[in-house]
Formats: C-alpha cells, sequence, structure tokens
C-alpha cells in the first residue's frame, strides 16, 4: 500500500506517495526523476546505485525507501555545485576523462566522494579498498584511480 | 605509405605534387576510393547540416557505445570544415533520420562513419567555398573560411554558411575527387579533445537509455523460462493480478510472459511472484558435470580449410603440440539491458541501445509482421556492451509489449539475473596446434585446429534470433548463426612455409554470439601462447623469436617499442614478464602488449601487476580515445582472462549474479601503459578490439615466466587451483 513518505534528497525534502518497501533507487529515479543512481544488479554486488546517506557511500537498490526518512541523502546531482560547477571529485573525473560508457561513474564518484571526507589523501590502496564495491566492465579503473588522487587535497 | 594509401588518403591534393616534376608517379585524381559508406549514402545532407544558429549538425549511423566516437566525428567534421569543436554536434543512429551504417561493431566506426563525415563535410566546404565564389565574386582561392564563415582574404567582405545556404540544406553528392584539407594544417585531428559526454555524465544528466522518460510512462518486466527451450505450461494470471496490485496487464504468448505494470517496483515484484508461481517444461538439458572440452568435440562439426601453405610433414616425431580452451565468457554490461517502446496512431516508436538498429527495426516488422515502414527506432546509448548482449531481445520484448498495450511509453529494463542468464556469450573454444622447427630454430610447418559455436546471431532483419520470437506459441526457429567470426585471427601473422588451418563449426550447449573481437580473443591467446612455447624449444628470446617470423615493418616496431617500454623493468622474485603480439583481423591495429604477473608460491595465487600495450592503428583520430580503449581492453581482457568462465548445471545457467560471476575489481586491475605510434599517413584504422587476444597471451606467459607453469585452458586462477 502507497503511504506518503518524506525524504532529504540534495538539500531540499521531497513528498512521495509510495509502497514503503520499495528501494531507494527506484524512488529516486522514477518519483524524483534523478539519473545518477543507476540499476545494475539491485543485490548491493556492484555500486552502480551508490547514493550518499548522512555522508557515507551505500547502495539504493535494496534499501527500503522508509528506513531512509531520518538520513540525509545525496545523488550525484547534488554534488553539482549551487552556480554549476563541478565538485571537485567530479572535476578530476572529466580532467582524467575517466570513463567510457560511464554507467559505473556514479558509484565511483559517490564513492570517492565518501572515501576523501574520511581520508582527504588517500594512497592507491586507499583507493583501490574504498572503491572495491563498484564494477567497471569498460577497464577504466586506472582512470578512475589517478581521478581520485587528483581529487585528493594533496594533488589540488 | 603504400601507393593504395596515398591515394586514400591525399586524394585530389595529389595534383599539387604534379608541379614537383614530370617524373613523378602522378596518381589520377579520378581515382581516389569513397568510403563505403559515402557509396551507399551519397548526398551531403545525409551527413551533415547547417543550422540557423551557423552550428553544423553531423548524422551517423554508429551508435555511442562509450568508445568515444560521438567525438571522434565530430572532430573530424571539425577538422574539414574549420569549425570550433562547439560548433558541431552529432545525432547518432535513428532510422527517421541517419544515414543505414549497418552495425556498430567490429571497431568500424572510426573506418567508415568518421570517414564518410570527412568526405561529406570536405565536399560541403567544396560547395560552401564555390557558392561564396559566385555571392563575393571572388575566386575560390582568394576566399578564407573560419567558425562558419566565408571571407574574403582582402577581408573586406564576409558571408557566413547559412546565408550562403539561405535555409536550404546540400543536397549534392559526394564525388570523388574530394579535395580533403591536407594532414599538415590538421589543428583537431589526432588530438586528446576531450569528450562532452563525459561532462554531462558526471553531472547525471540525460544520457542513457535507462535515464529516459515519458509523462504517464509504465514499466515492464518479462519472466524467462527456468531452461533453454522450457514451454510455459501453466500461469493463474487472475491470480498474478490478484496478488500483485499494480500490475496493469500480463502479455501471455506461448512462453512468453510480460507484465506492465505502474510502477517499477510492482513489476519486479510480479516477476517474481510469477517465477515462484508458474509451472514449465524441462526444456533442455546442459552438459552439467561433464569435461567442458571433450563434450564439445565430440558435437557435430562442419568443417572448413581456412588456409594451405606448402605441405606438412609426414613424420609425426618432431612435433610439439599443445591444445589450448576459452570458456564461455559473458558480456557483463554494468547496466542491464534497456529498451522503450509506444504504439500509438498506427506507428511503433523504439527506443534502443542496440548496434543495428536498421537490421533491428526489420527484424521486429518480421516478429510483429507489419511494415518495417511503421515502426522508428531511435538509437540511445547504453552502458557498454562489448558486442551483442540483450540489447535487441529487450527492444523485441518492449515492443511486443507496446503493441499489447498502446498509447502509453512502456520501459522495460531487464533484471541483472535476466541479462546474465540470457544474453548471448561469447563461445567456448578449443585451438590444438602442431608444429616443427628447422634446424636454425625457425618454424617449419604450423597446423591448426579450432573448434567453436557461432560469433554472430544478431537479428539481421530476421525475428528467428530473438527470445521472444522463439518463445511465441507458434515459435520462430533460432538459425544457426554466422561461422566466419571464429576463423578472426585464426591464421599466424608470422611467416611460416607450411600451414593448414581448419575451422571446426559447432552447435553447443549455450546461447552465443559476438563478443568484442570475436574469435580473436581465443585465437591469439592460443598462437602467441604457443610462439612463447616454441621460442623455448629454439632457445630464442620472445621478442627476437617473433621478429625473426616477421616481414611487415610496422608489426616489428610495435614490438620493438613494447620492448622500449618494458626495458628498465627488473621484475622481482615470483613475478615474470610475458609479451604477446597481434595485428587485429590480420589487417587492422597491430598491438603488443607486455604483463608482469606475481604469482605467490605457497597459494599459486596471481596477481596481474602491469601491463603495457604499444598500437598502431595507421592516423589517429583521437589520441586519448584510442589510449582509452586500449588500456579498458587491456583491463577487460585480463578479468576475462584471469577469472572469467560461465558456470551451468544440468537446467541452466548458474552464473545469474556478480557473485557466482565474478570480473575484476579495483585490488586486482593492474597498472596499464599505452604507446601509440602514430601514423597520420596511413589509413586510420579501428582498436577498440586489438588489444583482447595479446593481452590474454602475454597474461599466460608471464605466469609461466613468475612460476613455469604454462597455463593452457582458461582461466588461469582455475588452472592454477589444480595445481
Amino acid at each position: 500500500m502507497n503511504t506518503t513518505i518524506q525524504l532529504h534528497v540534495n538539500g531540499k525534502m521531497h513528498t512521495v506517495q509510495v509502497d514503503p518497501a520499495t528501494p531507494l533507487l527506484y524512488v529516486l529515479r522514477n518519483q524524483l526523476e534523478l539519473n545518477g543512481p543507476k540499476y545494475g544488479c539491485g543485490l548491493q554486488q556492484c555500486g552502480a546505485c551508490m547514493v550518499l546517506l548522512n555522508g557515507k557511500a551505500e547502495p539504493s537498490c535494496m534499501l527500503p525507501v522508509a528506513a531512509v526518512t531520518n538520513k540525509k541523502i545525496v545523488t550525484l546531482e547534488g554534488l553539482v555545485q549551487p552556480d554549476n560547477t563541478l565538485h571537485p571529485v567530479q572535476e578530476a573525473f572529466v580532467h582524467e576523462q575517466a570513463a567510457q560508457c560511464g554507467y559505473c561513474m556514479n558509484g565511483m564518484v559517490i564513492s570517492a566522494v565518501a572515501l576523501l571526507a574520511e581520508n582527504p589523501n588517500p594512497d592507491e590502496a586507499a583507493i583501490c579498498a574504498g572503491l572495491q564495491r563498484a564494477l567497471c566492465r569498460c577497464g577504466t579503473q586506472s582512470r578512475i584511480i589517478k581521478a581520485v588522487k587528483r581529487a585528493g587535497v594533496g594533488k589540488r | 605509405m603504400n601507393r593504395r594509401n596515398f591515394l586514400k588518403n591525399t586524394g585530389c591534393l595529389a595534383i599539387g605534387f604534379s608541379l614537383q616534376g614530370p617524373h613523378f608517379d602522378l596518381p589520377s585524381p579520378m581515382r581516389q576510393d569513397l568510403p563505403e559508406s559515402i557509396k551507399r549514402h551519397p548526398n551531403i545532407n545525409a551527413w551533415l547540416e547547417v543550422l540557423a544558429d551557423g552550428r553544423v549538425r553531423i548524422f551517423t549511423g554508429k551508435l555511442e557505445l562509450g568508445q568515444g566516437i560521438s567525438t571522434a566525428i565530430e572532430q573530424v567534421a571539425a577538422e574539414e570544415l574549420d569549425l570550433p569543436m562547439e560548433s558541431v554536434e552529432i545525432v547518432l543512429a535513428d532510422t527517421a533520420r541517419t544515414p543505414d551504417e549497418g552495425y556498430t561493431v567490429g571497431s568500424g566506426s572510426i573506418e567508415q562513419s568518421a570517414m564518410a563525415v570527412r568526405f561529406a563535410a570536405a565536399a560541403a566546404r567544396q560547395k560552401l567555398l564555390e557558392l561564396a565564389a559566385q555571392q563575393l565574386n571572388t575566386p575560390v582561392n582568394q576566399l578564407t573560411i573560419e567558425d562558419g564563415k566565408i571571407s574574403t582574404k582582402a577581408g573586406d567582405h564576409v558571408v557566413t554558411f547559412n546565408q550562403l545556404l539561405n535555409g536550404k540544406q546540400i543536397t549534392d553528392k559526394v564525388q570523388a575527387p574530394v579535395t580533403l584539407k591536407p594532414k599538415e594544417e590538421y589543428k583537431l585531428v589526432g588530438k586528446a579533445i576531450p569528450r562532452s559526454d563525459i561532462n554531462r555524465m558526471v553531472r547525471g544528466e540525460t544520457h542513457f537509455i535507462q535515464d529516459l522518460r515519458f509523462p504517464g510512462m509504465v514499466y515492464a518486466s518479462i519472466v524467462r523460462p527456468p531452461a533453454y527451450e522450457a514451454k510455459l505450461l501453466q500461469l493463474d494470471e487472475k491470480a498474478l493480478q490478484k496478488n500483485n496490485p499494480g500490475v496493469l496487464k500480463t502479455i501471455v504468448n506461448g512462453s512468453f510472459v510480460g507484465i506492465i505494470a505502474g510502477e517499477e517496483y510492482q513489476a519486479l515484484k510480479a516477476q517474481r511472484w510469477v517465477q515462484q508461481h508458474s509451472q514449465w517444461s524441462t526444456g533442455s538439458n546442459l552438459p552439467a558435470g561433464a569435461n567442458l572440452i571433450d563434450h564439445l568435440k565430440t558435437l557435430p562439426a562442419k568443417t572448413e580449410r581456412i588456409t594451405e601453405k606448402g605441405s606438412l610433414p609426414t613424420d609425426n616425431s618432431t612435433l610439439i603440440k599443445a591444445q589450448y580452451f576459452k570458456p564461455y565468457l559473458m558480456h557483463g554490461s554494468i547496466g542491464p539491458s534497456c529498451a522503450l517502446a509506444i504504439y500509438e496512431q498506427d506507428r511503433l516508436h523504439v527506443w534502443s541501445h542496440s548496434q543495428g538498429i536498421y537490421p533491428l527495426r526489420d527484424s521486429l516488422a518480421a516478429l510483429l509482421k507489419i511494415p518495417a515502414e511503421k515502426i522508428h527506432i531511435t538509437g540511445v546509448p547504453g552502458s557498454g556492451c562489448y558486442g551483442h548482449n540483450g540489447a535487441d531481445d529487450v527492444a523485441a520484448d518492449v515492443a511486443l509489449l507496446a503493441m499489447a498495450y498502446p498509447g502509453k511509453h512502456i520501459r522495460l529494463q531487464w533484471t541483472r539475473s535476466d541479462e546474465h542468464g540470457w544474453e548471448p556469450y561469447g563461445s567456448a573454444m578449443i585451438m590444438e596446434v602442431a608444429a616443427t622447427l628447422d634446424p636454425s630454430g625457425a618454424i617449419n610447418s604450423w597446423q591448426y585446429d579450432l573448434w567453436s559455436d557461432t560469433h554472430g546471431i544478431r537479428p539481421s532483419g530476421e525475428a528467428n534470433n530473438l527470445l521472444a520470437a522463439q518463445a511465441y506459441s507458434n515459435p520462430f526457429k533460432g538459425n544457426s548463426g554466422y561461422s566466419g567470426g571464429m576463423n578472426r585471427n585464426s591464421e599466424p601473422y608470422y611467416t611460416i612455409p607450411n600451414q593448414q588451418v581448419n575451422a571446426h563449426f559447432f552447435k553447443g550447449p549455450l546461447r552465443t554470439s559476438a563478443l568484442r573481437s570475436l574469435g580473436a580473443y581465443a585465437n591469439v591467446f592460443a598462437i602467441e601462447s604457443f610462439m612463447d612455447e616454441l621460442a623455448e624449444k629454439a632457445g630464442k628470446d620472445p621478442f627476437t623469436f617473433r621478429l625473426m617470423h616477421l616481414q611487415d615493418n610496422r608489426a616489428k616496431a610495435v614490438i620493438r617499442k613494447l620492448q622500449e617500454m618494458i626495458a628498465a623493468g627488473r621484475p622481482a622474485t615470483g613475478t615474470g614478464v610475458g609479451i604477446a603480439f597481434s595485428r587485429y583481423k590480420n589487417s587492422s591495429s597491430y598491438c603488443a602488449v607486455a604483463a608482469q604477473v606475481y604469482v605467490a608460491s605457497t597459494t599459486g595465487t596471481i596477481q596481474v601487476q602491469k601491463m603495457w600495450a604499444a598500437i598502431d592503428s595507421g592516423e589517429v583520430i583521437n589520441i586519448d580515445g584510442l589510449i582509452n580503449q586500449t588500456e579498458g581492453g587491456m583491463i577487460q581482457s585480463a578479468s576475462w582472462t584471469i577469472m572469467e568462465q560461465v558456470q551451468f548445471d544440468a537446467q541452466h545457467i548458474t552464473s545469474r549474479d556478480w557473485v557466482s560471476y565474478p570480473i575484476m575489481r579495483f585490488n586486482q586491475v593492474p597498472d596499464v601503459e599505452v604507446a601509440v605510434l602514430d601514423q597520420p599517413n596511413e589509413k586510420a584504422m579501428g582498436a577498440g578490439e586489438a588489444v583482447q587476444g595479446p593481452a590474454a597471451a602475454a597474461i599466460a606467459n608471464g605466469v609461466y615466466k613468475a612460476c613455469g607453469q604454462r597455463i593452457r585452458h582458461l582461466p588461469i586462477i582455475k588452472e592454477m587451483a589444480k595445481m
């Protein structure tokens, strides 16, 4: 049964009418019309659906929407600054051209933002550990690692 | 530069050389070869239009698959027309707007589409200059062209493209000879122009087919059988509707089961309900538990002699022999296949990430029994596909649903389990090779036999190979597909006096089709592993042994470049560096790869630490795009080679997610380094698949150097675990 649910997404409160068991991913994509989080596996195995929940990167594909009403949710779109400039991690991905098809990019950027918040200047091992949950099939990991290094405080 | 390429590349600019003297071997400008795509679609306005704001819109029949083709084609157009990049936009494959360029496959988009756009843009430039010459009453050689404007050299008159055309488009045919811009004057082509789509994707702007939304859009799911050939025996549609609020319609035709719901989650829940509450026949049995190589070799096979040169030895005592194996591999797109459709006013509109929207349109027409003219397909980028994944099948699924539920946009994205379980895999292949060396250590004879299922069941205008068509109550029968792909790179590129290559084409247990590089991956893995085995027998190092069997200087150059790249490194204990080479399709890009592999002596676990590639793809259009494709290809091939294998039980595929079909994660990926040998005066060749095969063999050769184990059957970790 549909219920009214309030969500804090990208700095704003949103009210949606949904089945409270609906995974957050579908609400973000279909009710709030956000493109950042992507469906990849629905099993929390690939990272395509990552969002920031209170600053931590978490997969949204199995998380019932009713369980996150008290969390601050940020998606890829929410990282773009109000003046339309990119977040340093987004900028670094563009600079390194760290994509081929780009379908995994959401999970990579969100994971990197969460990682850099905890560890502003990670070494390569820390970057790999921080992005371990996110899969890329095009093989752009080497560029993604460069982008995260670049976005790290020490390289900016 | 050979004569043929000279003609192709310089076109009628060669006229200028006539001034150099009467002895110059003057090519006739009339002999300029036009790109095949131009011959099929000769009108300039099929490829470009001048917009009211003076910008230029390019049309390509190819689709962006993440290979960066949009930017590369824009570069070529901007270059010929002397426009800044931002003044060029591109429309990708669309049956109502763009030329039919068949499939976006085989690394052919640069060779075909970008070259067609180059000629069309150059012809347009010529036409615009002629129009300006008339209008400004100034000879063409007194005019300059810049940023959409043509000016007299004196600077006293200027006219824009748009003013010259006055709202019309250039409908003239592209005719040889076309004056192409001299390559020395290039400002954009060859450069690492950043892709504009990355900037949009990183913001979460609409880019992917999965991002399309329409007012009132509804969501669908498909229930596939529990096994190949299994038939639906019982499904209670009323109980389905009762237990699944939000379901708007079910479409059942034979064993095709589609569900339409108001919300995506409802469609997925209903899919699970049907999976649990329907009954199906057993379907076809898969050879679970059998030795796959033995099983595949018992299957009836059609044999084709691919090459025969000289004669094979009659004395078998000196033969050096080996058998190699590649298992079934998955495309493994990160985003499962997706399509949207609406049927309204007697027309079917489909949005698809298929690699061939025109052939798909004909296939849908055959499936739905409606004229192709009533179907409009718009190509939209999807998740990277690396060949024929579920893109065409999901489009057929949603087209069927749209016909049964008109007036609404329907969106269907397969689940992970749908994609893993039903995509057409890259075929398993067996390669057996036997060779002899002469007293100097050179290869004297080479006998090579390969066994493979098809590498091509693309719909190609028929309905037969679409999953939905095969599930119908009156099913279309699948056909055996294209046998040619297995031969790709089956002939060694080396000079060997006596050769025989045979291909044995079987129909195997799993559904298979085109996976990046087709048969080349397994053939090059086998040939290049065996080259190292032979080099050791001959007492030569792998570089010397390859170079002594090559005549082609460009082949030698990539190998020597690779040698330079790895010269500084000193592998640590437990590590080894392997190398491999191939020329893709034996007629396209040259690529040499090295892999540094660490093998833990106690556990046998392996880590590919670093990979290097040297690549020559002729003229480079976008150097960063070429590097990106080559880096990514190495990492993807490393994943295939080390760890991947589609698994199944007697009923069906058991690799249904990323746990049961693991691919490389961050802690396993190697560092990668690519060197490009740019050949501005040679033909531009596709590069997107060149590295797959040599990367595999370089890793296997590296494992051997690291620990002395020769792994001939992939995936490597499975074989290592047996030791």
